[in-house]
This record gives structure tokens, sequence and C-alpha cells, in this order.
């Protein structure tokens, strides 16, 4: 029973994670229509210079929130230089375009920073408690808030202020949004910006649990969009609860079924993005796609 | 001389050439070029899967993966003489294409990535897993294939005129499949879903027999690749080989069957000169490729030797089933031979 909880709350923590690298695709799939396959490795990128911040003698929460600064602005450079010249073009277009900027990031951190991996200290503290005899990490609960309260956040923006209207619009449509006189490209940039710097938190709660190195984010990519696959690739709040499902699930199967063990567990986002598209495409809380002639 | 007959005599050369090489260079290179053939075979795949039928593959680095093994495990296992296992590793992979096929006439495009993405981030773990059959972590080593003597050539030279010849073969049926019914059919289903429907292509039938194919092309391909090696271990195939591939259809050129020559030519070399700069150099290359031949060069190394050679020559007639793609896909580059193409490709 202790085991199980302990599961459960690992689970969870971890879902949470790949809810957050999740809302970060949706947030920019809603405002552009692209899935974003460069987020992971944005955010790894993010990651290790909230780490040569703090080599360079910056305590960690103040390299986090310039990391977070950083990423915002980096994120609206990427949209106007390498995504702008072919937004609204092929799917197969934009899909090499973001691989193309997978592997360049990528290979950058390499060059940069090395291949080997480094520990990453947790925001929250090493320190656990006890709940029904499992040890539950300060870091999980942790972790769990700072995503609600990000989607808190996020969900506030959205409905409640001028930007989060652009941003709605723009997502809906462009041509009518440039008629009221939305500045498009600037709303873009603004959904690039956001959408890494919740990247970048992803992968600073990220790291501590893995160790940072250039292909940290590699697999958690994957959990993400199994993540935003389930919740709706249009709804923050369903990738949040996508990630805890497909964290769960992930623990469940990982200590559970012998079959799929600790080695295995890859094959469980890879059925839960199956499973959702042929049985349900739009996930739990994603609105049907129209087509139009 | 005019382009139909330009065509004919740029493929006599390449011919020429690829014979001659294995003369000119010493066994570790010819070696190289053995696996560029082999790799040409699974570029080729792909881009029947992504170029023609307009279906995203991020995963045929897994079916490259599944060949090497069905061939390793033949000649290890089974004692099948080296060169017959290819046609397992080519059945092998078509079975496991059409399998993938199935749920893929479901998913388009965005998602249809998604997946194999997943599969081919799963392929190393699956295959450590597997240990049983695939040697786990320690891999599985193969003895070098030897020339018979009637043959008058060195092993290395052997091995490469084999893989040459298979990769001849595969690139002629591939080419007569692109210009005949199939081809067009493909291309109708890339370009336009619904009217392709209308005009009575069977979308199923298309789609799934294009991913068996393009699977059977990487099965066949890494059977081969393989066997050059003469080692495989869960790492030879990570995720890389499979965005490897993918560079290399966009850089040969898209819905081009002579492209996967550059596109296997680019990636077997680049990474060999990249690696004395630096470990991550060709990995920066290869995003960087990917990213600027999509703005500048959207048609390839292909639609720019077709550029060059149709302002040359008179045009070239309608050959719609190769013209179209690459310019289709061009965010940002237009200039009047693309303008035209599309008007005519539309």
């Amino acid at each position: 029973m202790d085991r199980f909880i302990q599961v459960l709350v690992d689970g969870w923590a971890t879902g949470s994670l790949y809810g957050a690298l999740a809302v970060a695709v949706v947030l920019i799939y809603r405002a552009t229509g692209i899935v974003n396959f460069a987020q992971g490795e944005l955010a790894m990128f993010s990651t290790f210079i909230a780490w040569g911040l703090m080599q360079a003698g910056l305590p960690l929460g103040l390299a986090v929130l310039a990391t977070l600064a950083l990423s915002f602005v980096g994120g609206m450079l990427i949209e106007r230089v390498i995504i702008r010249p072919v937004e609204g073009g092929e799917v197969l277009t934009l899909v090499i375009v973001t691989l193309g900027l997978y592997i360049l990031v990528n290979s950058l951190a390499g060059w940069i920073w090395g291949f080997g991996n480094r520990a990453f200290p947790s925001l929250f503290g090493d320190g656990s408690f006890d709940v029904a005899g499992a040890a539950v990490p300060y870091e999980s609960i942790g972790i769990v808030v700072v995503l609600i309260a990000l989607v808190a956040i996020l969900f506030a923006v959205f409905q409640r202020t001028k930007v989060g209207l652009a941003m709605r619009a723009v997502a809906m449509n462009p041509e009518s949004s440039r008629l009221h006189g939305i500045s498009v490209g600037r709303t873009l940039m603004i959904g690039w910006g956001v959408a890494s710097l919740v990247g970048a938190l992803a992968g600073v709660l990220i790291a501590p649990r893995l160790f940072l190195d250039v292909n940290f984010m590699g697999a958690v990519l994957i959990y993400s969009f199994a993540a935003a696959t389930l919740g709706g690739f249009d709804s923050p709040l369903g990738a949040l609860i996508g990630g805890w499902i497909v964290g769960i699930a992930e623990g469940l199967a990982g200590t559970y079924v012998d079959f799929i063990g600790s080695d295995l567990k890859i094959l469980v986002p890879l059925t839960v993005i199956l499973v959702v598209l042929l049985i349900r495409p739009t996930g739990l809380f994603g609105s049907a796609e129209v087509a139009r002639a | 001389m005019s382009a139909k007959r330009l065509r004919p005599a740029a493929w006599g050369v390449v011919v020429l050439l690829a014979v001659l090489l294995p003369f000119f260079f010493n066994a570790y290179r010819v070696g190289q070029f053995t696996q560029a053939a082999a790799l040409a075979i699974a570029v080729l795949g792909l881009n029947l899967l992504v170029g023609y039928s307009g279906q995203i593959s991020l995963g045929h680095g897994a079916f490259f993966a599944l060949g090497a093994y069905a061939s390793a495990i033949s000649i290890t296992d089974l004692g099948v003489p080296y060169l017959l296992t290819l046609p397992i590793a080519g059945a092998v992979c078509a079975l496991a294409g059409f399998l993938l096929g199935l749920p893929a006439l479901r998913l388009r495009g965005l998602y249809l990535a998604l997946v194999t993405l997943g599969v081919a981030i799963a392929t190393p773990q699956i295959i450590k897993r597997a240990d049983g059959l695939t040697g786990g972590t320690q891999g599985m080593s193969l003895d070098k294939i030897t020339a018979p003597a009637w043959s008058g050539l060195a092993d290395d030279q052997w091995l490469y005129f084999v893989t040459l010849a298979v990769a001849a073969l595969m690139f002629v049926v591939a080419g007569f499949l692109v210009r005949g019914r199939v081809g067009r059919a493909l291309v109708a289903i890339r370009d336009n879903e619904i009217a392709a429907r209308t005009m009575g292509v069977d979308l199923a039938r298309f789609k799934i027999g294009v991913f068996a194919v393009s699977a059977m092309y990487a099965g066949v391909g890494g059977a081969l690749f393989t066997i050059s090696i003469g080692f495989l271990a869960p790492e030879s195939f990570p995720l890389a080989l499979s965005f490897a591939f993918l560079a290399a259809i966009v850089v040969g050129g898209l819905a081009t069957i002579g492209g996967a020559l550059f596109g296997a030519l680019f990636i077997e070399f680049v990474p060999v000169y990249a690696a004395d700069v630096d470990e991550a150099l060709a990995g920066v290359i290869y995003g960087g490729v990917l990213i600027l031949f999509m703005y500048l060069l959207p048609g390839g190394v292909m639609g720019l030797v077709r550029r060059i050679s149709s302002t040359k020559a008179t045009p070239r007639g309608t050959d719609d089933a190769q013209a179209g793609a690459g310019h289709r896909l061009g965010g940002g580059a237009a200039d009047a031979g693309a303008a035209r193409e599309r008007v005519r490709a539309q």
C-alpha cells in the first residue's frame, strides 16, 4: 500500500512536469497551428542557461528568473527569425523546420556545454514528509503547486487581458484580427515567448529529477506529446490533466506490469498517443477541428 | 542537348562513376561508399513515402533497424546466406510497414509525425529489451562477406558491387513506380486527398501500400548497411538516424528519385568530416540545412539541377509527378520557374 501511494505521488509530480512541457506545446499549437517539435530542446537549452548562470555565481532563484526572462525573449526571436517565413505553409514544411530547430538546438548545446551530464539543484530542497507511510518529497508538492498556479495564470491571461484576447483572436482568424487592428506578428511572437518561458520552467523543474544533459528532454517530449494529445491539443488545462494521467499511468505500468519494467516505459506514451488519436482525436478537452474546403 | 536526352545521359554518368569508384579508393573509403549506397536505398524509400505520398514519417530509423536485425539474426541464428537475408529483411519490414500503415490511415500530417517520432524514440529500448534475439546492449557482430574467387575482386569491392546492384535495381523499380499510375495516384493523394478520392484513387490501398514499400526499402537498406559495417547494437539506431534520413530527402529533393543519391552521400560523409571539428557539428549542419533548404532550396539539390538544366535546354514536357513537389513546399523561394510549374501542377 505504501508503495502504491508512493507510485501515485511520484507519478503525479512527474506527470506535472510532462504537463508543463505539454502546456508549452499547446500554447504554440493554439496560436499558430504548429506542433513545435523543438519545444523540449528549447527547454533543455534554457535549463543549461540557468546552470551556466549558477556557475557564474548567481543564486538558484535568481538564475531561474533570469532564465525565464531570457527564454521569453529567445522564443520571440525564434518566432520572428525562423518560423515567420514559413508560417501558414504546408504541414510538411513546418514539421521539417521545427525538426531542424530541434536538431540545431540540441547540437548547439552539445557544442557549447558538451555531452556529459551534471546535477541540477531542486528549487524546493531535498526534504520530504510522511503521508500514510509514503515519503512525499517537498519537491513533488512544489511542482504540482507551481503547475496549477501556472495554468491558472495562463487562464486568467487568456480570458481576462487584452493580450490574451488578441492571442485567441489571432489563433482563430488572423485576417480578421489584422483588420481589427491587432498586430498579428507581435501577438504570435508573444505566444512563442510565453511558450518558451513555460518550457524553461518545465526544464528547470525536470532537471533535478533526471540529470541535466543535452538529451534529457528527448524522452520527456514524447511524454508531453502524449499529455497534449490526451488533453486535447488546444487546451492548456487538458495538457496538465493529460500530463497527470500519463505520469501516473507510467508509474503504475513501470511498477506493476513486469513486461514493461523500467526499460519499456516509453511504450506508455506511445500507446496513449495511438489510442487517443484513433479513438478520440480531439482528446479529453480539445475542440474538434472544422475542415473548410 | 534536349532535356529529354539529358536525363539518361546524366544517369549514365552516375552509373559509370559508381562502377569505376572502387578501383580508385582504398578499402576504407570503398566501405563508406558501400554504406552510402545502402543508405540511399533507405532514403529513397522514405522519399517515396514523404515526398510522393505526403505522409510524414520521423521513424524510418526503426524500419532500418528492423531490417538490419532481421538480416543479422537470419545470418547468425539460422545460417541463411548473406544475400538471401535481403528478401527476408525486406519482407519483414514490408509487413511492419503495412501494420504501421493501418493506423496511419487515420492519422494525418502532424499526428502521423508524432506517432512515428515515438516509434523512433522507442526503437533502441525495444531492441535492448528483446535481448534474447538481438544480443541486447552487447550487440551482434557479423563476419565480413568474402568475394568469390571468380570475380577477381577484393572483399570490399565485391560487397560494394553487390550493394550497388541491389541499389540500382531498387532505384529502377522506384523510378517506374512513380512515373506511372501509382506515382500519379500518390501525388494526387498528397496534393488533395478529397480530389484524389473523387478521381477514383483508392486511398487506403495506396497509402498503406506506399508505407509497406517504403518500409521494405528502409529494411533492405538497413540489412546491407549492417552487412557492410559488420556490427550492430541498439545504439546504432538512435533517433538521430531517423532525423538524418529526413535531412537526406530534404537535401536531395523531396519527390525525386535521384535526390536519394545526394542525400545518402550527404549523411554518410558529413558526419565523417564534421567529427574532425566537433562531435556536435554534424547535428548543427543537419539542423541548419533542414531549415535553410526549406527557405532557399525547397526542391533540394535535384531541384537546383533541374532549374539549371531547364534554363539551358528547352523546357521539359509534362513531368508533373516530379515537378510540383518541391515548389509547393516552399515558404519563401519564388522564382519564375517555380511559379510556372506551380501553375502547371494545379
